[in-house]
């Protein structure tokens, strides 16, 4: 097959990827068992991967699966109901949304991770320190994309709205909402995902709760492969996740 | 004789500062929170020292900025960050290049870019420990991989909207690859690449504080912990302050230079 074939070919590049990717983790075996990596840095793919049903079994994933999943799901929670809010309130008060637009701009731009320690102390080391976290990093977009999606209503939609005479209240759930709903839908993806993100580093940080403290104390036990399944675990999941919202986005969105 | 009469001046009218509403308003706001703060100051509802009062926050950012030892810190930090963006934003480029230069590398590799940019990259830092030691390395390594990516797939972007009427100029001119990149490609993807930057800087800045955070003994992610196990309040909100206006004025600056503000507003 010539190199044009190729390139027009529809799996051809999907299959190099993959192909490169275990082509990878044949030579970092390969290098490791002739002792060019030190198998004490770097342990063996195959020890990874034989580490991985040990890891699931032994250190009960799927409850702290469903502890990390339980403290995304509250914060998600938490960030859809004020951001959401927080758009419609800077909608809804325009000299308010002059005002500090550009301060929750600057406040989504802001290392707000970094507060960890301070959350520790008013919220002690618990899951609620670890939800506030996932609430404080996701809440930004979601105001942010919410006021974009209602202040981005097609004029002629609002002038419908006023021809029927409708109420206020009318006006925002018949028009304003559903015609901002799939920049909201963007929003919230963001703000989650900036949540989960932030929701496991935590974990990860304060040694406390599911996925992200798996790592921290398999690391610290110098459990070499167990730490790398774990890691790739947590990959795993995050792609996982970030495919189905995606995906969720795509299904809820009205059609343009 | 010239007469000499009193010289006349305009009725003095009080003096009086106009605010424009937004003005206005944002000050009310600030009055407001800073009111609102002093009063769980007081009142004791929280745990003592967690919400200090704002004079001693105050105090504690004087304090913090005149202690020489802050600089040191902050140096360290600047430093790992700075060296992370070198090497995270320099590899991101190379491969967004690549990537946006080639649309089957990009069908091939893009889509792991995609779906690894947003997973949380402190997981790796007990990789980087056993890889680069628990020195300022582990923490260049985590800047340069959180940098790495945003860089990477903000430059294939960019790549790929490059108007190939300027492509087929550098070929006609038989530009070789570094003249094709210098001449041609970093110039038309100027802003996608800024923007990439800037996204970077916010996530090395992120990566590298908090490792220093999780094990360390310098940097300011070191005097934030610090400050935390020895229940400072007043300077770990002094940090939090300073930290904050560093990275928002940071990432409007780089904004600024790279004309970012010029496109928003046309």
């Amino acid at each position: 097959m010539t190199a044009a074939a190729l390139a027009k070919n529809r799996y051809a590049p999907a299959a190099l990827g993959v192909i490169s990717i275990l082509v990878s983790i044949g030579v970092i075996e390969t290098f490791i068992r002739i002792g060019l990596i030190n198998r004490f840095i770097v342990p063996m793919p195959s020890d990874i991967i034989a580490a991985f049903p040990r890891v699931i079994v032994e250190e009960h994933v799927l409850q702290r699966f469903l502890l990390t999943a339980g403290e995304a799901f509250s914060a998600c929670i938490l960030v859809t109901i004020f951001g959401v809010a927080g758009g419609v309130l800077l909608h809804r008060y325009h000299l308010l949304r002059l005002a500090t637009e550009t301060w929750v701009a600057a406040i989504a731009a802001a290392p707000l991770v970094l507060m960890y320690p301070l959350y520790l102390v008013i919220f002690g080391r618990s899951a609620v320190t670890i939800v506030m976290m996932g609430f404080t990093a996701g809440l930004a977009p979601i105001i942010l994309k919410t006021l974009e999606g209602l202040s981005g209503t097609r004029r002629v939609l609002i002038d419908v709205g006023k021809s029927f005479n409708l109420t206020r209240s009318q006006q925002f759930w018949k028009i304003l909402f559903p015609a901002a709903l799939p920049t909201i839908f963007v929003g919230l993806r963001l703000g989650l995902i900036f949540a989960l993100i932030n929701i496991v580093g935590i974990e990860f940080l304060i040694n406390f709760g599911g996925l992200g403290q798996l790592i921290n104390e398999l690391a610290e036990r110098y459990d070499l492969p167990g730490t790398y399944a774990a890691i790739c675990f947590v990959i795993l999941v995050s792609i996982c996740v970030f495919i189905i919202m995606e995906r969720l986005e795509r299904w809820l969105r009205p059609a343009d | 004789m010239a007469a000499t009469g009193r010289l006349s001046l305009p009725a003095a009218r009080p003096f009086r500062v106009r605010l424009g509403p937004v003005i206005s308003v944002r000050i009310m706001i600030i009055i407001a929170v800073l009111a609102g703060w002093e009063a769980l100051a007081a009142s004791g509802l929280l745990y003592r020292d967690v919400v200090p009062s704002l004079v001693a926050i105050g105090g504690a950012l004087f304090t913090t900025l005149r202690d020489p030892t802050f600089y040191f810190h902050l140096g360290t930090t600047a430093y790992e960050i700075g060296i992370a963006i070198l090497i995270g934003g320099l590899s991101g480029l190379a491969v967004g290049i690549a990537l946006g230069g080639s649309r089957f590398l990009s069908r091939a590799y893009e889509a792991y870019l995609y779906y690894l940019g947003p997973c949380p990259k402190i997981i790796f830092f007990p990789i980087m420990i056993m890889w680069f030691g628990v020195g300022p390395g582990s923490k260049v390594a985590m800047g340069a991989i959180s940098c790495f990516f945003p860089v990477a797939l903000n430059a294939a972007g960019g790549m790929r909207e490059i108007d190939k009427v300027l492509i087929r100029v550098g070929r006609s001119f038989r530009a070789n690859t570094w003249q094709m990149v210098s001449k041609i490609y970093l110039p038309a993807m100027r802003h996608p690449v800024i923007n990439g930057v800037r996204l970077g800087l916010g996530v090395a800045l992120i990566g590298t504080l908090l490792a220093e955070t999780k094990l360390s003994n310098r940097g300011i992610g070191f005097l934030v912990i610090q400050a935390y196990s020895i229940f400072n309040m007043p300077q770990m909100y002094a940090l939090l302050i300073i930290l904050f206006v560093i990275s928002i004025g940071a990432n409007s600056l780089i904004g600024r230079i790279g004309g970012l503000e010029s496109i928003k507003r046309s």
